[in-house]
């Protein structure tokens, strides 16, 4: 096995392995501590950097940090790694690579080429030896589009998932919200229900429900509800009108077999999804993708599934697991956690600035959970910090919950109000046939701004009479 | 500030800055922030406050400290005998950082309850850990007891109830297995909500031991007067218990089939309107 020193000064620093030096040179962050693999000096979390920054990238695919033969999704980064898109940037170490990617060479053609010869070490490894502002610019460059009843990622653009939760799945409740998040503009990305039941039965009556809204209003977009994956793919044999099949996924095999996944199960739905045909296939994009994924940094340690590898490297494997299901989304759910694994503001921005480049870089469609729970040393303004940020550098989309509280998860998120703020501030739009709805209903005004609506507005006027009597 | 008319004044809003949402009545079937309106398309100054003092609510639930002084007179009222021990997290902030520690009792705490004199086997321990809210503990431990004794079986010893600071919910594992109780039941304070800062969780584990996972337990959540209510959450936990004890597990295999029907309608009754 290799082994990898530095010299800083008069001391030389010995990193064990490949996974040890990524470790030591991530920017702090209290899960990395917790998992026993930070640096334990500031001097040698630059040593290791400086250490990263000569290994060249074609050592990723020769060292593995975790061994191909014990794990599935390195055997799916090396087995579907792209030779011939590599080759651009096959002579170049992580230093080189930075330096490219922040160049002018690296435009977004050429990044959309190299994104299949990227693998997720590859990502991590450069995102480790950049700023903020390298990780914001470079992100914008990288352009992810997708589409299912409508197009996401449009340069230009932010969608919201709308997340009309409630803690007891009553169909009045989130009726409610959906129509407050409708009438706020949101929900071009999809309208995504956590629900507290498991029942299949139940389950059935929340996607029949929101599919009844969809269709009312002939909405260009998708639904999804966010329960286990073999739960959905019953549903889809039992006949459910099932858009985007959603899954919680991460970076290990093991950390997924956590989550009673596997990538075999995963294919099985996105079959199921696409036999189908929900999407618009007239899209210029072909309406095909039909997967919806939840991530964020710490969830492998957290099944004790992460081999000594630091948590945001983890993280990006999952993206490559992502990547292999062209989902239409992918959401990092960055500060959902909890502070053992991202203490405070400063290192969920980071982390979310992270997985948000790192996701694009390799071609996913990443939107992020701009989010923190109570007992993370983080607030309101933090959150405005790490949206404007993130949409600043392209983000595919936040979430939408009504006055960013979410009474179901307990946690606090983004508003339909933030979305609209960062669509005023920055000069984004929504998801074009999205936009042309939202128009149409005299939502939005014709320079994009949101209207104010009367009481005889036809969405208050027409929803299906079951959900709004009492 | 001036007088409490200041606050009432927030609801005077100028009417060219602030648009009304004309869907109001939705407001009567969940408690999300819907229908809060906008100035521009920003947060009304009204809502920017409620939020901050949600959360500034939820954070206090978090960083202040059990009094467990009070709490033990409260808990005592009820004719229970009581033990106070803490976790090996020194303080909030390791506890926070350092979950490992939190579900580990400090080393005289395992001493203390080793030493405990006992004078037959502990068929249902209860523990009381201060977890994420303070705030839910204070409010609800000493009622929800009161109303799990009237359901107790007469001839389940009960024994001590253990008063755990800077506890997780695994800490119950170690603590059941030194007092080598037959199930243990854990209440302590969930991770607060911004509408929602006093929610008690109790996590039923049979044959506690250390090395147990979520999936050895049975969890009852959301246990507060707006949510379950002290009454239903005590039978729904005595029920699974019997069946614990009947069956020689909990966790995944045990499901719960106590009255659901009736509890959830219970808390849909106790949503504000």
């Amino acid at each position: 096995m290799k082994t990898y020193s530095y010299m800083a000064g008069t001391q030389t620093y010995q990193f064990a392995d490949l996974k040890t030096v990524l470790a030591k040179a991530t920017p702090a962050r209290s899960g990395d501590h917790l998992a026993g693999v930070a640096a334990d000096t500031y001097a040698e979390r630059m040593a290791a950097r400086m250490c990263l920054a000569q290994i060249p990238l074609k050592t990723f695919l020769e060292d593995l940090i975790i061994p191909y033969e014990s794990d599935e999704v390195t055997r799916l980064i090396v087995d579907t790694h792209d030779k011939q898109a590599f080759a651009e940037i096959s002579h170049l170490t992580v230093a080189d690579f930075r330096d490219w990617l922040l160049s002018d060479m690296a435009d977004s053609a050429t990044l959309k080429c190299v994104a299949p010869g990227i693998t997720p070490e590859m990502a991590a490894a450069v995102s480790k030896l950049m700023r903020n502002q390298d990780l914001i610019l470079v992100a914008k460059k990288c352009h992810v589009i997708t589409s299912f009843r409508n197009t996401i990622g449009l340069p230009g653009h932010i969608s919201v998932r709308l997340q009309p939760n409630h803690p007891t799945d009553d169909m009045r409740g989130i009726a409610a919200s959906m129509l407050d998040g409708l009438l706020y503009g949101a929900g071009d990305a999809v309208i995504g229900i956590n629900p507290a039941t498991d029942s299949l039965p139940a389950l059935m009556d929340l996607y029949y429900m929101v599919d009844e809204v969809i269709n009312q209003y002939e909405i260009p977009t998708q639904s999804c509800i966010l329960t286990h994956v073999t739960n959905q793919i019953q549903l889809i044999e039992r006949g459910a009108p099932v858009d985007l099949v959603f899954q919680s996924i991460a970076g290990t095999e093991k950390a997924n077999k956590s989550f009673g996944i596997d990538i075999a199960l995963l294919k099985e739905a996105q079959s199921a999804a696409l036999s189908l045909n929900r999407g618009n296939t007239n899209l210029k994009n072909g309406g095909n993708n039909v997967m919806y994924f939840e991530t964020g940094q710490g969830s492998a340690l957290s099944a004790n599934a992460n081999f000594g590898v630091d948590q945001q490297t983890c993280e990006v494997r999952a993206y490559a697991v992502a990547r292999h299901l062209s989902p239409l989304l992918t959401n990092t759910v960055v500060g959902f956690i909890g502070p053992e694994y991202l203490y405070d503001g400063k290192q969920i921005i980071r982390a979310g600035l992270e997985d948000h480049f790192c996701g694009k870089l390799l071609g996913v469609p990443l939107g992020c959970d701009v989010c923190y729970t109570n007992h993370a040393e983080a607030d309101q303004d933090d959150m405005d910090t790490l949206m404007t940020l993130l949409a600043t550098a392209g983000l595919t989309f936040i979430m939408g919950i009504p006055g960013a509280d979410d009474i179901m998860l307990n946690y606090q998120t983004t508003s339909f109000h933030d979305a609209l703020y960062l669509r005023k501030v920055l000069g984004l739009k929504a998801a074009p046939e999205f936009e042309t709805w939202l128009k149409k209903m005299q939502i939005m005004d014709a320079n994009g701004q949101v209207q104010s609506v009367k009481q005889a507005h036809h969405m208050l006027q027409n929803m299906p009479k079951h959900l709004l009597s009492a | 500030m001036k007088n409490s008319n200041d606050t009432s004044s927030l609801d005077h809003r100028s009417p060219e800055a602030f648009q009304q949402d004309p869907w109001h009545q939705l407001k009567s079937f969940t408690r999300a922030r819907i229908a809060i309106g906008r100035v521009g398309s920003s947060l009304p100054t009204k809502e920017v406050l409620d939020f901050g003092l949600s959360h500034a609510m939820a954070r206090d639930a978090v960083h202040l400290a059990l009094d467990v002084d009070v709490l033990e007179v409260d808990i005592k009222q009820h004719d229970f005998i009581t033990t106070r021990v803490k976790s090996m997290a020194g303080d909030r902030a390791t506890y926070l950082l350092r979950p490992d520690m939190g579900r580990r009792l400090h080393e005289q705490s395992l001493l203390q309850l080793q030493n405990l004199h006992q004078t037959k086997p502990i068929d249902f321990l209860m523990v009381v850990g201060d977890g994420l809210s303070s705030l839910a503990v204070a409010r609800h431990a000493a009622p929800l007891l009161k109303e799990m004794r009237k359901l107790l079986p007469t001839d389940w010893y009960a024994g001590h109830v253990v008063i755990a600071s800077q506890a997780r919910v695994a800490i119950g594992d170690e603590i059941g297995q030194a007092l080598n109780a037959k199930i243990v039941a854990m209440l302590i304070g969930e991770r607060p909500g911004l509408s929602s800062p006093d929610s008690l969780g109790i996590y039923l584990t049979y044959h506690p031991q250390l090395g147990l996972s979520d999936a050895d337990r049975n969890c009852i959540s959301n246990v507060r007067p707006e949510g379950l209510n002290y009454q239903a959450a005590a039978k729904k936990l005595i029920w699974l218990a019997k069946e614990a004890m009947r069956l020689k597990l909990t966790g995944i295999a045990l499901k719960d089939e106590s009255d659901v029907q009736e509890i959830s309608q219970q808390a849909v009754i106790n949503l504000p309107t």
